[in-house]
């Protein structure tokens, strides 16, 4: 059959759209809204996830500030919901807008540095909008923030309804997959793929590799605060705990679970780190440790990760036949 | 005399209390091949450096193309037309090399803010990597990646990068290092076919090649060009042979 497609990861892959694409109507037949749920939350860090892959992965931008993002595109929401201002339009152009801004303006620093440099830069600005919601006593501080209505969009594009929020969240994770996709493959791409591997070389050539960097942190940026926007219409509910340091170095191993630098790994590396959490706390209270371990042994054996393994099964096969 | 393609004014670099470029001068003709020789040490790579905008000199002036370009980063000497290579090889290794010598035509073809659409559908711009590929010998290999290939093919690689810039002028950093006879003669064949057509500063340990290719001859010792001229008569130079070539070559 020639419209299967030719490789195991690719038949993974596509498998995987298939069976998320209908999630919602599936676990309402099965009467599991949970499922739904614990989903929706999965492919919402999914976004971020890809997101962060961009400048990870394919660019070899090693950020542990990704989470702030995910914190301005929830407050992007809860700000101005909390003035009775509900218009999603708004939402969405004040989360673009300002993660795009605050990713000039501390891309334009951290880019000047490198390795764990970077890592630490990135981190510390991070942890400054961190501490910025924590001290903001008019939206809650470290209680929260409850967002009591979602962003409001035209009849079409309704968000209400955990369906319809479902598809919110599945149609932008498509679309972010597709245009990572293209991104690569362009003009643009290259160049960031290129500047991973030999940043001195790619100048030698013409490039000017730290405005093509800082550019391709602020789309990264952008998508993680699409994420972020997700986020706060999903929970209803925000507060500083979602954007620590901690959640920037948990979006780094869903990254690498998936296989950095690749398309789809992020998603499903992100779908098994969620479910991975979610079941291993079912079993045990000390699943943090067991979690812990098999994260230790996946860094240290896992090289490639998931897509890792699923193109070694396809070379296995293309050996043997 | 020709038009001078390059110039050099009292160019200065000190590494701490080392004198690594001391009061260069020097200016390389249009369509000449130019080289540079001296011993290890000498401070060629560092004035290579200095050319390319790696390095910033302490003082001095460097003009190209009639104009100063001494404040001017790498990328932007890379789009006036300087192209260099690197004396250790420097090429994207996971890329094929046609996408390597691609990303070179690409890097001097305007800017590359372009989201979507996919580089290997661009028709043009392969063809243009293509015929570097094909000057430098490689045009059968194109789609291995260059990581895969040998020593000397990636020697070749660098040079059909820096081609495939269309430049008005190379900078080659040692392009036989670590070369065998056999890829060095190669060498020497591809860069004497450029003759003429590309200004080529060359900086070369290969004697034999250095005297087979080069229309002048630049000598550098610790920092100092002590004498620039053609090669026959840097070869009876009696000052360069005490310095550098030592009493037996001559």
């Amino acid at each position: 059959m020639n419209w299967l497609p030719q490789t195991i990861s690719g038949r993974v892959y596509t498998a995987v759209l298939l069976i998320l694409a209908p999630a919602p109507f599936v676990f309402e037949w099965i009467n599991q809204p949970f499922y739904l749920d614990l989903l929706s939350r999965a492919l919402i860090l999914a976004i971020a996830v890809v997101s962060l892959n961009l400048i990870l992965g394919f660019g070899g931008m090693v950020s542990l500030g990704h989470a702030a993002y995910i914190g301005i595109g929830a407050y992007s929401v809860g700000i101005p919901s909390y003035y009775d201002y509900y218009n999603g339009w708004l939402h969405l152009g004040l989360a673009l807008s300002i993660s795009a801004a605050f990713a000039f303006v501390t891309g334009a620093i951290s880019l000047r540095t490198k390795g764990v440099y970077f890592i630490m830069i990135t981190m510390a600005f991070s942890q400054m909008v961190y501490f910025t919601f924590l001290s903001l006593e008019e939206y809650g501080a470290d209680d929260g923030l409850v967002i009591y209505s979602r962003s409001e969009f035209p009849e079409w594009l309704s968000m209400d309804g955990s369906t319809s929020l479902y598809y919110w969240i599945f149609g932008l994770l498509l679309l972010s997959l597709l245009f990572v996709r293209r991104l690569v493959h362009a003009r643009f791409g290259r160049v960031i793929v290129g500047s991973k591997f030999n940043e001195q070389r790619m100048q030698a050539l013409g490039f000017n590799t730290y405005r093509y960097r800082l550019v391709c942190y602020m789309i990264s940026a952008m998508m993680c605060s699409l994420a972020g926007m997700l986020l706060g219409n999903f929970t209803g509910f925000i507060s500083p705990d979602m954007i620590g340091w901690a959640r920037s170095g948990e979006l780094i191993f869903m990254v690498i679970i998936g296989g950095a630098g690749t398309f789809f790994g992020p998603l499903v590396g992100t779908i098994a780190f969620v479910l991975l959490e979610e079941f291993l706390s079912l079993i045990t209270v000390y699943w943090h440790l067991i979690f812990g371990v098999m994260l230790v042994a996946l860094v240290l054996f896992g090289k490639g990760g998931i897509d890792g393994w699923l193109s070694l099964l396809d070379r296995k096969r293309a050996g043997n036949g | 005399m020709a038009e001078q393609l390059l110039k050099i004014h009292q160019l200065n670099k000190h590494f701490g209390g080392i004198v690594a470029t001391d009061n260069v001068n020097l200016a390389v003709e249009q369509g000449l091949i130019h080289a540079i020789i001296g011993p290890n040490g000498a401070g060629k790579t560092t004035l290579i450096a200095q050319l390319s905008g790696q390095i910033k000199p302490d003082s001095g002036e460097i003009e190209f193309g009639g104009h100063s370009i001494t404040g001017y980063n790498t990328a932007r000497r890379a789009r006036e037309g300087l192209a260099r290579s690197f004396q250790i090889t420097s090429v994207v290794m996971p890329m094929t090399l046609l996408q390597n010598v691609m990303l070179a035509v690409q890097g001097t073809s305007g800017h590359s803010f372009r989201f979507w659409a996919p580089v290997r559908e661009d028709r043009e711009m392969a063809a243009a990597a293509m015929e570097s590929l094909a000057a430098v010998g490689l045009d059968d290999r194109a789609d291995r990646i260059a990581a895969n290939v040998s020593h000397g093919e990636q020697r070749q690689l660098e040079v059909a990068m820096a081609l495939a810039m269309k430049p008005r002028m190379l900078l080659l950093d040692e392009p036989m290092a670590g070369m065998g006879k056999e890829e060095g003669a190669m060498m020497v064949d591809i860069l004497n076919s450029l003759k003429g057509d590309i200004t080529i500063l060359l900086v070369e340990h290969d004697m034999d090649a250095v005297f087979s290719l080069a229309d002048r001859l630049s000598v550098l010792v610790n920092g100092h060009i002590i004498a620039t001229d053609t090669v026959d008569n840097i070869r009876n130079n009696q000052e360069v042979q005490k310095a550098y070539l030592g009493d037996g070559h001559a």
